[in-house]
């Protein structure tokens, strides 16, 4: 097994299913010639050429829309919207088309598309840093995925493409170079499937994306003072799939949900509130939410840095809980 | 001529199309089929059986009919909400558009779509679509699975005067135009956005003229002359289908109804709407068929009462048919995989 960075492990991906299928193609903004804004589609526009690796005009609401047209003619499109903000521009296409034409008519048309895009920030300031997980994870007829890691991103990414539904596959600007183990042969992973990243029986932090990679770093400090915080990865928004957030709070009796967007209206909330109604006598303490400070990202780095809890938090706040 | 408009007419109208009494009479069945059975849905929704919205098409069928006569058969065919003269059009069994207006579980989109959501996949007819313009980049995307193929069909993606102020309307277009995709689009000029007059709601009203920002190839014919809808989309058809690529109708005509059911309609007069029905698609053909002596009035009666037959049977169809199950609701929200 190879060590792999998260770009490289999704650019695998889509190489590896566009070999397996002709019908699959990618549409996007500067995916072809430059190679991609983050580079995760570079040398694929070499290696397949320009019927298959197609550049757009900056139009995210045609490139979407023109994504979920080949999808329900016969084609598997993966469209790339260079960031997770840009998919406002493209919010009636996604909102009212990918996610509602198979329902609407009757289930006579399939839109088997995959939309990536990265959430993430950087001093980028209000318009570029924002993540919209839970808007999308709130619409029935769209699977959402969020990965966290290489193994994740590709298995997933795989499995999306050969899905018969449309897919908001999120990204992350900050996992991009994150490195590792991914296997040498082809495998894929179900969607839908939370997955234990981490075995313990304190508490229970739920998370997924790049907030995973804090939950962990979080749980081995706390380990280090013997408390063993078990750790889920939702990797799918929607469908949830809560049966493992069940069986660990049933063990654990506390839950801290994670997560990197404004807390109000976000994952966490719809996390809590199934916790607290179907594990009501379970919970020894309410249910934690950690996510964004809830304003406006600022470009200063220095106020940026202030925006999102950090392992500092998330070990104060689990501290907090068990005391 | 209802528009007022200069017309900018193609070659192919200049010279007169040769036609057969069968298309000429098909083309009059298909077109006072789309009315009557327009009325009847109208009467049915005023006995509060239908619901929602209804647009319709009244005055304007000569579009859908000359336009998709034009068309081969696995064409593919997508459109605005105001879709039934178009789902009637390429011939669909009309019980089942009548029983989608009630919401019955035998309806085109299995009573979850009703009026505005009409689509007959096998029949290539991909929908109408209820958000203004919102569509337009789905035809581009059909026509790029098209080229993606290396196939010979084309897509006919129709829509009204409005969607031409959509931000959709010019970023798809200009995709489909730098991409060079087999897509014939065809603006139906009814002089109105749901109230809003053409000249009070674009800049430019010759409408076809907005087809230049993208270089693509653009006739205003006469919307209400169904042979000329059909001679025009077939000349630009014929170039799209041999790589030509993009082409743009722009088709004026006039809507006699409402933009919806409710439509005050304080934005025009009744003087105006009584004088467009001077130039009525169906009773200029009718005057054609006869002048030409393609049939006598005898026959057209007796394809009324064939229609008048077929279109009773519709709403027996759908008065007579089953609401869809509670348990329907859940079915089709995702592919089960």
């Amino acid at each position: 097994m190879a060590q792999q960075s998260y770009r490289d492990a999704i650019r695998e991906a889509l190489r590896e299913e566009m070999h397996r299928d002709e019908r699959v193609l990618i549409i996007g903004e500067e995916v072809g010639v430059w190679g991609g804004t983050y580079a995760v589609t570079r040398g694929l526009y070499q290696e397949f050429g320009d019927r298959r690796v197609k550049d757009t005009p900056i139009a995210e609401s045609a490139i979407v829309g023109t994504a979920v047209g080949a999808a329900m003619g016969g084609l598997r499109p993966v469209a790339e919207v260079m960031t997770m903000n840009f998919t406002l521009v493209a919010m009636d296409q996604i909102v009212n088309n990918a996610a509602k034409i198979h329902y609407m008519f009757g289930g006579q048309v399939k839109v088997p598309l995959v939309i990536r895009t990265p959430a993430g920030w950087g001093q980028l300031a209000a318009t570029h840093s924002q993540t919209f997980e839970a808007w999308f994870a709130s619409l029935p007829g769209l699977i959402v995925v969020m990965p966290a890691t290489p193994y994740d991103a590709k298995g997933l990414l795989k499995t999306a493409i050969r899905s018969e539904n449309p897919v908001m596959f999120i990204e992350h600007a900050r996992l991009y170079g994150v490195r590792g183990e991914v296997p040498d042969e082809e495998y894929i992973l179900p969607m839908g499937v939370s997955d234990r990243k981490r075995p313990g029986q304190d508490l229970t932090i739920v998370t997924y994306s790049r907030m995973l990679h804090v939950a962990l770093t979080a749980a081995e400090e706390l380990s280090k003072d013997g408390i063993e915080c078990e750790v889920i990865d939702l990797r799918t928004l929607r469908p949830l799939d809560m049966a493992p957030v069940y069986e660990s709070v049933k063990k654990t009796h506390r839950i801290v949900v994670l997560e990197e967007d404004w807390v109000t209206c976000g994952m966490g909330a719809e996390i809590a509130a199934r916790v607290s109604h179907d594990l009501f006598d379970e919970l020894d303490v309410p249910v934690e939410r950690l996510g964004q400070v809830e304003v406006p990202m600022p470009y200063a780095k220095n106020l940026e840095a202030l925006m999102f809890p950090g392992e500092k938090e998330v070990i104060g706040k689990i501290k907090e809980m068990l005391s | 001529m209802v528009a007022g408009l200069d017309l900018n007419l193609p070659e192919s109208q200049k010279k007169k199309s040769a036609l057969t009494a069968v298309e000429a009479l098909d083309w009059f069945k298909k077109m006072s089929l789309i009315r009557r059975f327009e009325e009847r849905a109208e009467q049915a929704y005023g006995e509060g059986k239908i619901g929602g919205f209804l647009h319709l098409y009244i005055g304007e069928e000569a579009i859908a009919v000359g336009a998709l006569a034009a068309l081969h058969q696995d064409d593919d065919v997508i459109t605005h909400y105001r879709d039934h003269g178009y789902v009637l059009a390429r011939g669909i069994d009309l019980k089942r558009v009548m029983a989608e207006l009630y919401g019955k579980s035998t309806g085109l989109s299995k009573g979850k779509g009703g009026s505005m959501h009409m689509a007959d996949v096998k029949r290539r007819l991909w929908g109408g679509y209820a958000v203004v313009g919102g569509h337009i980049p789905l035809a581009v995307g059909l026509a790029l699975a098209i080229q993606y193929n290396k196939e010979s069909r084309i897509v006919a993606c129709f829509f009204g005067d409005g969607a031409t102020n959509t931000g959709a309307f010019y970023t798809s277009l200009n995709i489909a135009a730098v991409w060079k995709l087999p897509l014939v689009v065809v603006v139906e000029n009814n002089h109105y956005g749901m109230g809003t007059a053409v000249a009070r709601a674009s800049a430019v009203t010759d409408l076809y003229k907005k087809a230049s920002a993208f270089n693509i190839p653009a006739l205003q014919i006469d919307g209400n002359d169904v042979l000329a809808v059909r001679d025009a989309v077939r000349e630009v058809v014929a170039k799209a289908r041999s790589g030509g690529g993009p082409q743009f109708i722009e088709a004026v005509t006039y809507r006699y109804r409402g933009h919806s059911m409710g439509d005050p309609q304080r934005y025009r007069t009744k003087a105006e709407v009584e004088a467009a029905k001077a130039s009525d698609p169906i009773m200029r053909w009718q005057e054609r068929i006869l002048g030409d002596g393609l049939a006598t009035e005898a026959d057209l009666k007796g394809i009324l009462s064939q229609v008048e037959a077929e279109v009773n049977e519709a709403v027996r169809f759908a008065e007579t048919s089953c609401m869809p199950e509670p348990r329907d609701m859940y079915t089709d929200v995702v592919v089960t995989e």
